[in-house]
């Protein structure tokens, strides 16, 4: 045979695999890995500074007490103490919750999955903000879902925008089957949504009849200004999904996170989870509880927040100083990311080529958080995972590399005028 | 009995770096199989030194793009005094660079579409932006504008008209600093591998991309292209392709293995884009789908380049 059979498995693949692709921006990811590339891509909590004392202290403390039960399977929906830390944690937002309601996931990355996996069917129309976690996409398209991304500014997603495009859908007899946020210092965008704006979502979810699946893994992080209500906390109404995550306030490499939702979701969340993987670590959860139990968690939440806030506030002086007029740029109150957007023309995709090769900076193209692939000129910085200088270094090069691109394309448009 | 030992140059920090991972990958996998010691090397600063202490037989080098591609390394190697794979300094030089590769193809009359070159300093120093214009009347859209020096198809942009040539500009710069605009061939994407101290040409494959053209994404992503190998093209136009791309690999003094990218028009006629001195060794590449096609296995084809080395041809 000529044709060449490249994959001799491609009929068994299921349809939902075809929106799942390779691109050329995780090709040049894999450059940033290298010591040398100023990385201001990874959106890595700062493990660094997490006490390796405490850690050994904890896992041995486990190990010698309760070495054959944190081997051992546990429930589907995790442990009772985890749930009560859980409580705990969300109490520090003003949230309320009842520890009945929550399910231990493996990451708020299996949140989104399985909430995806529970109520999307393939073309049902799903709302997320633009742009969104690209980390989500995925879960998206492999459910194949029909994903509507309506714009956010520097107040979070635009609820004027939102209702178009809920009229739009009902018009075509449709409604979302969930609309998804990241409230508080968004990733990728590092805006919040302000308080009116969460109210009329909540009053817009029960007055539609709406699910709202709340991300909120940055939450606790937040360097300045007033803790805003959880969607969760405002709702009276059975309409919001919570996610969460221990990725942020204690270590991603825990891999442990949570759902909070109303009980009949909660239970097929459940069946879901037992098909994925049966249950959460119980090593990683007894760790967690341990942890809990003999350490005060705000102290390393205040401690790494101060790291992050220090952090952004060298982004943003060097951001001031050397990125050109042109360029725009969110002041995020906390959390990991700024997002920076630069003129129409230059396709940040492209440029971080650039960057890697010229000047050895790297982030991360804006295009990944849209579905349509758009957003092209903008960029996710991320200050978590850099030191001060090096974000200062990272951002002067960064900006040398944009205005040497802004420059050429004058150059170019030169050539208009004889035209 | 154990044979010579090898050292693999894989990584360094060229955009194709992933690419060459897996290149790499595959060769010290064939090697081991073969027999060889091999000696595993992520290119980074410290490969003199890693090279000095392993004192290898030879290097095969499964390095694409900036670094590897472009004879900075087998600079390297012959201060050494290392044999390696695939070509000289010269000709790696030569073959990374599209402009000069084509200087030399039109001066030793191999086809290539028309192009013009230009560097940075063209458009921010001397005014270049004023001749787009009469490019555009001259090549006719669209055209195809490309980094000189870059794999992988990475930067390459169509421009449909005037309009689109800034920002395709834009992009293909954000991957050299010299680019050429090229004029489009409408045809067939034809790939000649070419192996061997004698050279000689492997069945011709054809990529039948999914998408505009042959992009980062159908090369690599499994499904996203179709590849015909022997391409179903007449037995003179085969003939002639094959011609073509050993005077080409000949003209630029290449050595050992190499890849000749060309576009068969609808008429027949033949157009050499480039020639690439080390090309793609991955699962998904084309030229271990044209050893295949000649009944060759991917370990003896990297056998074969290898002895090109070690017999210091």
């Amino acid at each position: 045979m000529a044709r060449i059979d490249f994959d001799k498995y491609k009929e068994f693949y299921a349809k939902r695999t075809e929106g799942l692709r390779s691109s050329v921006m995780r090709d040049l990811m894999a450059i940033t890995a290298r010591p040398e590339i100023i990385s201001l891509a990874g959106g890595l909590p700062n493990t660094e500074s997490f006490p390796a004392k405490t850690l050994a202290k904890v896992t041995h403390d486990v190990a010698m007490e309760n070495s054959a039960a944190a081997l051992q399977y546990g429930p589907t929906e995790g442990f009772e103490e985890t749930k009560q830390n859980i409580v705990r944690v969300m109490a520090a937002e003003n949230t309320l919750v009842d520890p009945e309601d929550i399910i231990i996931t493996t990451g708020g990355q299996q949140g989104i999955d399985l909430v995806t996996r529970i109520l999307v069917d393939p073309g049902d129309p799903i709302i997320a903000e633009a742009p969104t976690y690209p980390g989500a996409i995925p879960s998206f398209a492999s459910f194949q879902a029909d994903v509507h991304q309506v714009p956010l500014d520097d107040d979070g997603i635009r609820t004027d925008l939102l209702r178009e495009e809920l009229d739009n859908l009902k018009k075509v007899g449709k409604r979302p089957k969930f609309i998804y946020v990241i409230p508080n210092f968004h990733n990728p965008a590092g805006v919040s949504i302000n308080l009116e704006r969460r109210l009329e979502l909540v009053e817009l979810a029960r007055e539609r009849k709406l699910i709202i699946l709340e991300d909120n893994p940055y939450g606790q992080l937040r360097f300045e200004g007033e803790s805003l209500p959880t969607l969760y906390s405002l709702d009276e109404d059975d309409n919001i999904i919570y996610l969460s995550t221990f990725s942020k306030i204690i270590s991603p490499g825990i891999r442990l996170g949570w759902l909070v939702a109303p009980a009949p979701l909660l239970q097929k969340f459940n069946l879901g989870k037992q098909a994925a993987d049966l249950c959460p670590s119980t090593l990683a959860q007894m760790v967690v509880n341990r942890y809990f139990r003999d350490f005060r968690w705000q102290d390393y939440v205040e401690e790494t927040t101060g790291v992050y806030h220090r952090r952004r506030d060298a982004m943003l002086a060097a951001l001031e100083e050397y990125f050109p007029q042109e360029a725009r740029w969110t002041r995020p109150r906390g959390g990991f990311y700024i997002w920076a957007t630069l003129p129409e023309y230059l396709d940040t995709t492209d440029l971080l080529a650039l960057a890697i090769e010229q000047e050895s900076v790297a982030f991360v193209p804006g295009g990944g958080a849209y579905m349509d692939g758009s957003g092209t000129n903008h960029m996710r910085l991320a200050f978590c995972a850099v030191s001060e200088e090096k974000i200062e270094d990272g951002i002067k090069k960064l900006a040398k590399v944009i205005r040497g691109q802004m420059a050429l394309y004058k150059a170019l448009k030169g050539s208009n005028k004889t035209l | 009995m154990s044979k010579e030992k090898i050292a693999v140059l894989k990584g360094g920090r060229s955009l194709e770096r992933n690419i060459s991972l897996k290149s790499g990958g595959r060769v010290e996998k064939a090697l081991a199989e073969l027999g060889y010691r091999v000696e595993s090397i992520d290119v980074d600063a410290h490969m003199v030194r890693r090279l000095k202490e392993a004192a290898p037989d030879a290097a095969f080098i499964a390095m694409h793009g900036s670094g590897g591609e472009d004879g900075t390394v087998q600079e390297l190697l012959d201060i050494l005094g290392i044999p390696y794979t695939g070509s000289d300094v010269l000709p790696s030089v030569r073959g990374m660079d599209k402009v000069l590769s084509k200087h030399i193809f039109e001066a030793d009359g191999i086809p290539t579409p028309p192009f013009y070159a230009f560097n940075r300093d063209a458009f921010q120093e001397l005014g270049a932006a004023d001749t787009l214009p009469y490019i555009g009347e001259e090549l006719g859209f669209p055209i195809v504008v490309k980094p000189s020096a870059q794999g992988s198809a990475l930067g390459i942009r169509f421009a449909h008209n005037v309009d689109e040539l800034p920002a395709a500009l834009i992009s293909a710069f954000s991957f050299d600093d010299k680019v050429l605009l090229e004029k489009y061939v409408k045809g067939r994407e034809l790939a000649v591998s070419i192996i061997g101290s004698e050279p000689r040409a492997l069945p011709i494959v054809e990529a039948i991309p999914k998408t505009e053209f042959f992009d980062f994404e159908s090369r690599y992503t499994r499904g996203k292209a179709d590849y015909v190998a022997p391409a179903e093209i007449p037995a003179e136009t085969a003939a002639e392709a094959v011609e073509i791309s050993l005077k080409t690999f000949e003209v630029l003094h290449c050595d050992g293995f190499g890849r000749v990218d060309m576009i068969m028009d609808a008429d027949g006629g033949l157009h050499v884009l480039e020639i690439n001195t080390i090309p793609g060794l991955t699962d998904t590449s084309l030229m271990p789908m044209a050893a295949e096609a000649a009944g060759i296995s991917f370990a003896q084809m990297i056998e074969e380049i290898l002895r090109t080395a070690l017999e210091g041809t």
